[in-house]
């Protein structure tokens, strides 16, 4: 449901610069107020801007740099040219970590946006109840903690003694129990648990906020029109959260992507490199084999494919809007 | 938007472009350095920490007691040496050990895998003070593993590192348990222990806690004690020491591989082994869960405190009575950066910590490891039957019978995470022959030791 925002000139620096028959002394006028203007503002964003290129963009030209080297960190590099990239592209673990990490885009993305879009329009059902509020809040509180802290938390859970097999042996379900985490068929789903649960409340919270933008009268008119909770979820709501879905989509699948800490704490890739992802090979091919060069090209890799997946997805779910 | 805006947009970004490009490439030069001199200025009379006021800058493990309890009492016997202590995680100082070296070099640094660190020129050579205190007339094997020549491989060359106590590993048992089974004492061939863990099976008890979890593959434990019983620990060493040609995949390690997938399908291990960590591991034997643990004599204090005459330690059997006995045997390595500010006194460190009595009575009571040193050297009581007391009698055995070997897991710097650990875990669940994990194993050594 796009906005009518094309008639109506742009505010803002363009708008005013646009020349209007002046007379040459207001020009120079204008001018001169304009650079002054101008002046300020790179002056606002200079500190900004130095702090990210110092902070963000220099580490990615030196890991550029970096790639086209052997290099242990510490003695004097050689130069190798590609040798790096086809490695990252043709060893076995590596291209295994990245289609884990494609894998866990289902469980850090697509199931927590879908349970954020269920639990959103049911909360806003109840809108007035307190038990919204509640809701609310239980939903969002893995959110607030530590990445590190609910990897702790869900590691003891799905242990052979956690509670997960406890409930599943109180309802007779014995036969299912296992070690999650050490399991080879089940390590990357359950690693994946543990990014939904993180990861729906932010969803959660963003949608939700998303509904109090659309207009009330909308839904009435529907009902008036006959249309049941599906055909106005369908119709009214999820095309008026398209922009809260396409935040929610973006960041989750670039958390599922670029994912570390969970995994880290939960199982540290194991069993059998069964839930390695990117980032942690990354870690691990840099602090512990020493291959910086390997680490760099990895990481440079990896970056295109976050920009590859994402950039699509923007203009995908945006629309023509953006 | 109008083509002013767009201008500006692009001039802004060009010039952010150009901006960081300027910084980046600012040293297109290769990155890496020479490293700095090393302190290794001759020696001039015997070593000493002098008269002055010295503070030793020393990077330990957290975890383990034994360095700072050292360090409080060399203070006390020379207080004009004071201790910086700084202390990370193992795996931390694994990944920290180059920079720091580099950067901020420790006077005592506790090591991890070290052939890359001294191929590097990281680390300082000790042989002049080996020469001055006279560490050569120690038994030579003490010093072997911390000895690394030009390419990096073990055994010879110059020495870089000094142990504060060496540790032995082997089985420990729960000594009720064991009666419940009929277990009267420990096992003498392999066969008997094979018997006693099918009997701990069918009476109900998990024969064996092991961890195996994460990126750390416990098991490897287990798999090096089958390599001693069916083999020859000189070649296992010289696989770890990288000599050329050096091969995991014989006939023996095979053997003893396949020995241990057999354990695993007659389900000796734990059902999570996979997801067990050694705390885990640790709490569950100490809880009385299972019978036996594969581990080192490092916990020997520890189960004495908390199972006070209830653990027992035996070595890994040999195939037949009175076969030759191996076990995995390293010293805690420290050593000395090579661009050290007090390394003289690091290294009157190391010797006092091998040879003072009080030294090596901490070492045994606190450390619950052997002490370096002269093989006549001072040894304090320890309470008899303890696990202390088996663990030094295990220790005095392997040393008589020349089977000492470092771990397999310290071969290459990234070997036991990147390659032991994901293959064992893949042979508990199926998916890795006792073959393949050979194979794999020494594939991944081989581009390793290349680079």
């Amino acid at each position: 449901m796009p906005a009518p925002t094309s008639a109506v000139p742009a505010p803002g620096l363009g708008g005013d610069a646009r020349p209007r028959r002046p007379s040459s002394g207001s020009r120079a006028r204008s001018r001169h107020r304009r650079l002054g203007g101008d002046l300020l503002a790179y002056a606002l964003v200079a500190p900004a801007a130095l702090f990210y290129a110092f902070f963000v963009l220099r580490p990615i030209v030196t890991s550029a740099q970096y790639s086209f080297y052997d290099w242990n960190g510490v003695s004097t590099a050689t130069w190798v040219g590609f040798d790096n990239y086809v490695a990252v592209l043709s060893e076995p673990k590596l291209v295994g970590a990245i289609l884990n990490a494609f894998e866990l885009i289902l469980y850090f993305s697509i199931v927590p946006v879908g349970l954020a879009l269920v639990a959103a329009n049911l909360i806003r059902s109840i809108a007035a109840s307190r038990l919204a509020t509640a809701a609310r809040t239980v939903l969002f509180i893995p959110q607030v903690i530590p990445l590190v802290a609910a990897g702790i938390i869900w590691s003891w859970q799905l242990s052979s003694d956690g509670l997960v097999n406890q409930i599943l042996r109180a309802v007779g379900l014995d036969a299912v129990t296992r070690a999650w985490l050490g399991d080879f068929g089940t390590a990357l789903p359950a690693v994946g648990v543990i990014g939904a649960w993180v990861q729906v409340g932010l969803c959660l919270v963003l949608i939700l906020s998303g509904m109090t933008r659309i207009d009330a009268s909308l839904y009435e008119a529907a009902r008036l029109d006959g249309a049941g909770p599906v055909r106005e979820f369908f119709s009214i709501t999820l095309p008026g959260v398209r922009q809260e879905i396409a935040i929610c989509v973006t960041v989750t699948v670039i958390s599922a992507l670029a994912s570390f800490d969970i995994i880290y704490v939960a199982t540290q890739g194991g069993p059998g490199n069964r839930t390695l992802v990117p980032g942690l090979q990354i870690f691990y091919l840099a602090f512990f084999e020493r291959e910086i060069g390997t680490a760099s090209a990895f990481s440079i890799v990896l970056m295109a494919l976050v920009i590859a997946v994402v950039l699509p997805l923007q203009r995908l779910l945006r629309g023509r809007e953006s | 938007m109008s083509r002013i805006r767009k201008l500006r947009r692009r001039a802004l970004v060009v010039s952010g472009v150009a901006f960081s490009a300027a910084i980046g490439l600012a040293a297109c030069a290769p990155p890496g350095s020479d490293g700095a001199d090393d302190a290794s200025a001759p020696l001039t009379g015997d070593p000493t920490c002098g008269e002055d006021a010295v503070v030793l800058n020393a990077y330990f493990e957290t975890g383990f007691p034994l360095p700072s309890a050292l360090a409080d009492e060399f203070t006390r016997q020379y207080p004009n040496v004071t201790f910086d202590i700084r202390e990370d995680q193992f795996a931390v100082i694994t990944q920290n050990a180059p920079r720091t070296l580099q950067d901020s070099p420790p006077d005592l640094i506790r090591l991890p895998q070290m052939s890359e660190l001294a191929s590097d020129g990281l680390l300082l050579d000790l042989d002049p003070y080996a020469e001055a205190f006279g560490w050569d007339a120690w038994p030579a094997s003490q010093l072997e593993q911390m000895r690394v020549d030009e390419d990096g491989s073990r055994g010879d060359g110059p020495l870089y590192a000094m142990g504060l106590g060496y540790s032995m590993t082997g089985v420990f048992y729960n000594k009720e348990l064991g009666e419940q089974i009929g277990m009267a004492e420990p096992p003498a061939t392999l066969e008997e222990f094979d018997g006693y863990l099918a009997a701990a099976r069918d009476a109900g008890i998990t024969p064996i806690a092991q961890f195996n979890g994460g990126a750390t593959g416990g098991l490897a434990f287990p798999l090096q004690a089958l390599m001693a019983s069916y083999g020859d620990t000189a070649a296992v060493n010289d696989w770890i020491f990288q000599k050329p040609g050096a091969d995991i995949d014989t006939p023996e390690n095979l053997a003893a591989a396949e020995h241990l997938a057999g354990w695993i399908d007659e389900g000796y291990f734990a059902d999570d082994v996979n997801s067990m960590d050694y705390s885990q591991m640790m709490s569950r034997f100490v809880n009385g869960e299972s019978l036996f643990m594969f581990n080192g004599d490092w916990e020997s204090g520890n189960l004495d405190t908390q199972m006070p005459g209830g653990a027992g330690f035996f070595l890994m059997p040999p195939l037949e009575t009175g076969g030759t006995i191996g076990a995995m045997s390293a010293p805690a390595t420290y050593g000395i950066a090579a661009t050290a500010e007090h390394a003289e006194c690091a290294a009157f460190f190391l010797n006092w910590a091998a040879t003072d009595e009080q030294a090596r009575t901490i070492e045994v009571e606190i450390g619950g490891s052997h002490p370096m040193g002269p093989a006549d050297g001072f040894m304090p009581e320890v309470a008899e039957g303890s696990v202390t007391a088996a663990t030094l009698a295990a220790g005095a055995t392997i040393s008589e019978a020349n089977g000492a070997m470092d771990f397999i897991a310290n071969a290459t710097g990234s070997i036991y995470a990147q390659s032991w650990t994901p293959n064992l875990q893949k042979l508990v669940a199926g998916e890795q022959t006792p073959e393949g994990l050979l194979e794999s194993v020494q594939a991944d050594y081989e581009s390793q030791v290349g680079d």
